[in-house]
């Protein structure tokens, strides 16, 4: 493309626009697998509608909500931790991915108090208290678990990629010159907020 | 061309992404709301059309899709709309059953 132009020995080969290409490839696979369970959502939410309704009493609006606002802040933290690299602001750039992880660890430390809470009443795959129920109910817990679960898992990665990112900043592999890096964790963590924005109404929202 | 080895620009300020954090903060605060009201089955429909509207801002401000290429755009069209092919699908082989 440019190899007139370079300035000798400091011409490093590289291909933003196609990195994050192929990070929108990856995160459109991430789409077909959640898409996969919101479809089985839909299907048996249109099967069990009023069982749905009743399942959802149990969950916590406020704590759901309290969540949603975590996960949007640290969207948020992320996409500014971006604009100061950018800016060549490596400190600012550093202290804002720390807080990005520190609201992932935050939202991760509020479910796994709701887990627990509802593992307490007996409302867990095979726990005798949902087996009590009705099929619907049983349905609507099952999926519960499984879809809050892998994007649990997704906040998961997305905190140790986040974590990658903060070293390499400090030791400068990310600068302002080269963040395509940065910018691909960034996708990838505001995929795991948009499915969250989904999870969020379907499973606390239909009461 | 020079400009081939920058690497991409964002016009963004910090100001704008605030403020769109705070939207997506008010919407989060509505649908909420929305949802304690009772308007029997359009809650659902509601609670929908808000996700999507702070989906499609994440995509277009937060991760960039504003000020990628077309391609961009391209690509994303087309994986949400097979997505939508197999909900289509499958409601209408379910309802059918």
């Amino acid at each position: 493309m440019s190899s007139t132009e370079h300035t000798a020995g400091t011409h490093v080969h590289r291909d933003d626009v196609g990195s994050r290409m192929g990070m929108w490839l990856f995160l459109f696979t991430e789409l077909i697998l959640f898409g996969g369970m919101f479809l089985l959502y839909s299907v048996y939410r249109f099967q069990y509608a009023d069982e749905f309704h009743l399942a959802a009493k149990e969950l916590n609006t406020i704590m759901g909500a309290f969540n949603t606002a975590v996960l949007l802040t640290s969207s948020l933290t992320m996409v500014l931790a971006i604009i100061a690299i950018q800016r060549d602001q490596k400190a600012l750039s550093i202290l804002l991915q720390l807080i990005t992880i520190f609201l992932a660890l935050f939202f991760l430390v509020n479910k796994y108090f709701e887990w627990t809470a509802k593992f307490h009443y007996g409302i867990y795959p095979g726990g005798e208290e949902l087996l009590a129920k009705s099929s619907g109910e049983i349905l609507f817990f099952g999926l519960y678990y499984v879809m809050t679960g892998l994007h649990g898992i997704h906040v998961i990665i997305g905190m140790f990629l986040i974590a990658v990112m903060t070293r390499q900043t400090r030791t400068g592999t990310i600068n302002k010159d080269s963040y395509v890096r940065l910018e691909n964790a960034g996708l990838y963590w505001h995929l795991v907020d948009i499915i969250w924005i989904f999870l969020f109404p379907l499973f606390y929202l239909i009461t | 061309m020079q400009i081939h080895d920058k690497p991409h620009e964002h016009s963004h300020s910090y100001g704008a992404y605030i403020l769109v954090w705070l939207a997506l903060m008010a919407l989060t605060a509505i649908t909420v709301a929305v949802a304690g009201m009772d308007i029997g089955r359009f809650t659902v429909a509601t609670a929908l059309i808000i996700a999507s509207f702070k989906a499609y801002l994440v995509l277009t401000v937060f991760m960039h899709l504003r000020s990628e290429t077309k391609t961009f755009v391209v690509f994303v069209i087309v994986a949400l709309l097979f997505l939508g092919i197999s909900f289509l699908l499958l409601f209408s082989d379910y309802s059918f059953h």
